[in-house]
């Protein structure tokens, strides 16, 4: 065997290691909700080959209150996805293509309230809540998650915008066309990849977030992540029923993932490698 | 003879409306203030009274710096502080050690390699709450499968994981690198790839040999994105919280539980919402100064715009 094939199989053999390593535990969750309670109580590691049941997702789709969940959870992500983006693209595409005062202070400060920790949402907003007698949960979680949502959108499509020639949009204003003509029907139809990108991101924090949910959303309003959670009791852990619900899930942030990988690298990447 | 010169072209240009660009930033701006600055003042605000759940915030009684002084001597907020470094301190050197050697060792593009980065970045794509779920199995005493595994593979006693200290913050640091490693693996292998390769072949040439090129050339390169992913990860260990509420809720004792979780926990589980806006003006200050240590090193937007 020569040198290069022996490099290349090694690689390989790293590789598919490290894959092994990333999806196990997925796989074990997904392995987990196809088993009874008997299979998961018997503490024996079985991946593969075991009796399957529908039995854990019978018992959340029909006895739980998954649809409301469901429901709540999309309206919530959706919502803050398509807020986030509109917003988010007007200010961007002013950040990339015009020096108005006030400019780096906001290119700045975007920046800055990335960072602010969920956390320190947690009490004003509850806060919030019980004085203003707001109680529409999820609206309020919309408008927190597309607060939340808001910077990194901008950075990103900030990004995106540089990357299109000023010439498109002069050659349009010369024409004749006014500015929110010349954002929607010359930009926007270029920007597709970085509003996917965008999008993504967004709608996967929303999906995915816990600590607001759980503080601000009552009996009505929970979403998934905060229904999972519930299975976890005092009395114990349903452990097939709660890793049905976690498959569920992962399901949207895993198409995403399947589907749109180099975007999502893309993405990822931008903060670091392009800065 | 002279070519006709075309005649300048006025640019009529966005700003052409003094107001289009505030326009277009406003709405975005105002969710941001009322989302974000917001509550960061109100956290500001609620720590000069000392108002816990059940009672009404105009009966809460002001109590000027009483908070924060409290702070400064309350062993608790000192010993989450410790946990949140010492958790920092292991996530993080690990974290960018296994990231930035595996990097190296796989950068070589090869065939295949986008179906490898696309199963890398499953782990970051997991709800944390997920994540939290599949480990609290996986570390369960009595059914959890790193116990079965240990007795079987190496004759190791099943261990109470979750429910000892030590071992409970092994776990908690074990989950976040294998979430987090696969991050810094891609964003310095997206860097290195993004080398120039004539430098690397110069040191070649140079006679480099291998960690000479690396550490002398290759590493010195991507610094900057190696500072960047470091204090991104840094500031993701004080905002983060869900991984540790669900596997631990913080404990044993305080073990594992972070300064965010710390805050949550003493607003909604001991109630004290005015003390816990005290720790969270402690939090943002942190945070804040980690943020302007990134925004002075890069800040993508702070380029002039180019009309």
């Amino acid at each position: 065997m020569n040198n290069d094939a022996f490099r290349q199989l090694w690689h390989y053999t790293a590789l598919i290691i490290l894959a092994a390593m990333a999806l196990a535990p997925i796989w074990v969750m997904i392995a987990t909700s196809f088993k009874d309670d008997i299979l998961v109580q018997d503490g024996t590691p079985l991946w593969f080959f075991f009796v399957p049941t529908l039995d854990n997702y019978e018992y959340i789709l029909t006895r739980g209150k998954f649809d409301r969940y469901l429901t709540n959870s999309i309206i919530v992500a959706c919502a803050s996805t398509i807020m986030t983006l509109l917003l988010g693209g007007f200010c961007a595409y002013a950040l990339a293509r015009t020096d108005f005062r006030g400019r780096n202070l906001m290119a700045n400060s975007t920046l800055m309230v990335r960072m602010v920790p969920p956390a320190v949402l947690a009490v004003p907003a509850f806060a919030f809540v019980m004085l203003s007698g707001v109680n529409n949960d999820l609206m309020v979680l919309t408008f927190l998650y597309t607060a939340l949502n808001l910077p990194f959108a901008i950075w990103l499509l900030f990004g995106f915008y540089k990357q299109i020639p000023v010439e498109l949009e002069e050659a349009a204003i010369v024409d004749g066309a006014s500015p929110l003509q010349v954002f929607f029907r010359v930009l926007l139809p270029l920007m597709k990849s970085g509003y996917a990108v965008a999008a993504i991101f967004t709608f996967r924090i929303a999906w995915n977030e816990f600590i607001l949910a759980l503080l601000l959303t009552g009996r009505k309003t929970r979403t998934l992540p905060v229904g999972a959670a519930g299975f976890i009791t005092d009395t114990g852990v349903e452990w097939g029923r709660i890793m049905a619900m976690g498959t569920l899930i992962v399901i949207p942030p895993l198409l995403f993932t399947f589907f749109a990988a180099r975007q999502i690298i893309a993405g990822m990447t931008a903060g670091a490698v392009k800065g | 003879m002279t070519a006709e010169l075309p005649a300048p072209v006025a640019k009529p240009r966005f700003e052409s409306g003094f107001l289009t660009p505030y326009a277009f930033i406003t709405p975005a701006l105002l969710v941001m203030l009322g989302g974000l600055l917001y509550p960061v003042i109100m956290a500001f605000y609620l720590s000069f009274y000392d108002w816990e759940i059940g009672r009404d915030l105009e009966d809460a009684p002001f109590v000027g710096m009483t908070n924060f002084a409290r702070m400064m001597t309350d062993p608790q907020v000192w010993e989450v502080l410790w946990v949140t470094i010492r958790f920092g301190f292991w996530t993080i050197t690990i974290e960018m050690t296994l990231g930035v050697a595996l990097a190296l060792l796989l950068e070589k593009p090869i065939r295949g390699a986008s179906v490898f980065r696309t199963i890398f970045i499953l782990p970051l794509m997991v709800s944390p709450v997920v994540v939290g779920l599949i480990w609290r199995y996986l570390f369960d005493a009595r059914i959890g499968w790193i116990n079965y595994y240990l007795g079987a593979w190496f004759g190791i006693e099943p261990q109470v994981w979750l429910g000892d200290a030590q071992l409970a913050f092994f776990a908690i640091v074990f989950t976040d690198i294998w979430q987090w490693t696969p991050f810094i693996f891609i964003i310095v292998i997206a860097g290195l790839q993004a080398l120039p390769s004539e430098v690397v072949e110069a040191s070649t040439i140079d006679g480099a040999n291998w960690y000479q090129q690396i550490f002398l050339v290759k590493l010195p390169m991507i610094k900057s994105i190696l500072v960047i992913a470091l204090l991104m990860r840094l500031i993701d260990v004080f905002r983060g919280m869900e991984v540790m509420l669900i596997m631990t809720g913080g404990g044993p004792g305080r073990s594992t539980e972070l300064l965010s979780l710390h805050i949550y926990n003493r607003a909604f589980e001991t109630q004290q919402l005015g003390y816990a806006s005290a720790i969270s003006v402690l939090l943002i200050a942190i945070v804040f100064g980690i943020s302007t240590l990134i925004l002075t090193m890069a800040n993508p937007m702070k380029s002039r715009a180019d009309v």
